[in-house]
């Protein structure tokens, strides 16, 4: 069963329980939740880790760690093409691991009053979490935190760093 | 002479004041208290003031402490850029009683005050100290008073001494004996850096430190009464917002909501925070009844809407916005809720402060590129920019609204820097413990002295 199929199962499924408490046939309901339950279970046992052996580094198919940081321009919380097909990436993880949930940090670089910074950290890993949410990953496995620009990847006072430092870092737990 | 040179002067006393400070590190660096202070420069004109040693008489083991008092009364009167006190090597005579001050030398000296003091050590180990305030033109005594009080707070002492003298010839409110929090960070951009709630006299000396976190602090702020300060501590690996009784008797964290909790900034009355919060969504201003802990929401707007302060009669509030499409200065009537746009010249305005006249904005100002403290008189609009550093942030104004003290940038280092109001005088708090920034000038408190 390919992805889209359990997706539409999952969907239909969601949708038959949420109708429940109008419909009238128990029986229905029943059979959706007997049918779906054991078999993506099952499937999921099957496909290969979508995490390293620590559980919490996202890796591709060839084992490689997969980038969790989206770098942005200044005063800005747009994501680039780049940003989102990285994004898309983890939107499909988060979908095949609904046991796994991520926290979204939005970083700014030291420019610019901290407060106002820490807003607009807060708008960059909304960002995030927006497209994240509209891949169809459930809200309930993303959180958020603005560390504004009170955690630099890079200490320094050019643009450099300040390039390093304007960003948005998914952590998996 | 020389001494009517007033630059020349100035400069030749601070190279011994400095060098004082420098033999006092020792000192300084195990209470982690702020280092020299350079003045960048000062008034044209300031009034010529001689401070006379207070320790006259005293026996051996107070007479240090006691002759530290006319230092730090002096250090005091420098650092406001009014005066411009007198080398003691220039001094024909050192009187410490009005019988041995002969007025016309002090003339010929050019003196506009001289600040004599007299000590008497009571039985119980109390130390009386007697001063008077000679007017050189007149010949009178302008100010006579008395403190008791025990050696180990000569400091305090010296602060009244300051604020009252300071008041006295200036007619202003002295704030010496005031207080600056801020937030210290050891190892500041590393794996180990550590930050904590510093809180020191308005000199930089005696700081102590009341909290300390693996985790970021910012945005401290005092309450009215000078008992507590608010700040936003991210030790539970979120922001939220701190209260934190100053003798450190009681801490507690006042909000905890989901997304941002910061900027707490106490109204004038002490009864109400302001503070921004995203728990909707976005950030915005709220006020908090402090007793009720009821909220009140103040700004709908999708924009970011952050840094709020109270205007100084706590009808309106000042804030931050980008709703314009760059950050602006707002105010917002907590009445009527008329807003009003109030920066227009530049991209970037940021977290104003309202002098205690609530005529006159100190702000962060981005010009060319670079971050700078600016004033604007809000009658007519005109920015002044205050300082010439860069990435210069958080700006303080002192209770007496003469000068305010903000965070800067010194050779990759963070640091603070005091300025008036009217730029006409610089000097600046750097730490030999690391990185300062987030500095918050105390109200006037009620001195342990008298």
């Amino acid at each position: 069963m390919g992805l889209k199929d359990k997706l539409f199962l999952a969907l239909l499924s969601a949708l038959i329980v949420g109708c429940s408490s109008t419909a009238t046939s128990p029986v229905a309901q029943q059979e959706t939740v007997d049918e779906s339950q054991p078999m993506v279970v099952s499937e999921e046992a099957a496909e290969p880790s979508d995490f390293d052996a620590d559980g919490v580094t996202p890796i591709d198919d060839r084992g490689m760690a997969i980038t969790r940081t989206f770098y942005f321009d200044y005063d800005e919380a747009i994501l680039g093409p780049e940003a989102l097909s990285g994004l898309e990436v983890h939107a499909e993880i988060l979908k095949r691991n609904p046991d796994k949930s991520v926290v979204v940090e939005g970083h700014c670089d030291e420019r610019g009053t901290r407060e106002y910074n820490l807003a607009l950290g807060e708008r960059r890993a909304s960002a995030v979490v927006a497209f994240l949410e509209s891949s169809g990953v459930r809200s309930g496995q993303i959180d958020m935190v603005s560390y504004g620009e009170e955690r630099p990847a890079d200490p320094g006072h050019d643009s450099a760093a300040w390039e390093k430092n304007r960003r948005a870092i998914l952590n998996y737990r | 002479m020389n001494f009517l040179n007033s630059d020349f002067f100035l400069r030749k006393y601070f190279s011994v004041l400095i060098l004082f400070f420098f033999l006092a590190n020792d000192y300084v660096l195990a209470s982690g208290s702020l280092d020299t202070i350079i003045i960048d420069k000062g008034f044209d004109q300031p009034i010529r003031i001689a401070i006379t040693p207070f320790s006259s008489g005293a026996p051996e083991g107070l007479r240090e402490s006691l002759d530290q008092i006319s230092d730090v009364v002096a250090f005091d009167l420098a650092r406001s850029g009014q005066f411009s006190p007198m080398s003691e090597a220039d001094m024909l005579t050192k009187p410490s009683h009005l019988k041995d001050v002969f007025i016309r030398d002090w003339r010929l000296l050019g003196v506009d005050y001289l600040l004599i003091g007299q000590n008497q050590i009571g039985a119980s180990g109390a130390v009386q100290l007697v001063f008077q305030l000679i007017n050189i033109a007149s010949g009178e005594v302008e100010l006579e008073d008395s403190y008791t009080f025990q050696i180990s707070q000569f400091r305090d002492v010296a602060h009244k001494v300051s604020d009252e003298v300071y008041e006295e010839i200036t007619g202003i409110k002295g704030a010496f004996s005031t207080k600056i929090a801020y937030v210290l960070v050891k190892d500041a951009g590393s794996k180990n850096a550590v930050y904590s709630v510093e809180i020191a006299d308005s000199d930089g000396e005696r700081s102590k430190t009341i909290f300390q976190s693996s985790e970021p602090i910012l945005s401290v702020n005092w309450s009215p009464d000078g008992r507590s300060v608010a700040y936003v501590s991210f030790e539970t690996g979120r922001p939220l917002i701190v209260l934190h009784e100053v003798d450190g008797s009681k801490r507690q964290f006042l909000t905890n909501f989901d997304g941002i909790n910061g900027s707490p900034i106490y109204s004038p009355d002490g009864r109400s925070m302001a503070m921004v919060l995203s728990k909707d969504g976005n950030p915005e201003i709220y006020i908090m009844n402090l007793e009720t802990r009821r909220l009140r929401r103040i700004t709908r707007n999708s924009a970011i809407d952050t840094e709020p302060s109270w205007a100084p009669d706590g009808s309106s509030i000042l804030f931050t916005s980008d709703r314009g499409g760059q950050p602006q200065i707002y105010q917002i009537d907590l009445e009527t809720n008329f807003l009003e746009r109030l920066t227009f010249v530049g991209n970037y305005n940021a977290r104003a402060r309202l002098l205690p006249d609530g005529d006159n904005l100190v702000f962060v100002h981005r010009r060319s590129g670079t971050f700078h403290i600016a004033w604007q008189d809000l009658s007519r609009g005109q920015i002044n920019v205050l300082t010439k550093t860069d990435l210069d942030e958080s700006p303080s104004i002192a209770p007496n609204g003469t000068m305010f003290i903000y965070a800067t940038q010194n050779f990759g280092r963070g640091i603070l820097g005091v300025v008036s109001i009217d730029g006409n005088v610089a000097y600046r708090l750097p730490s030999s413990l690391g990185d300062v920034r987030e500095p918050a000038w105390s109200p006037f408190i009620v001195s342990p002295i008298k």
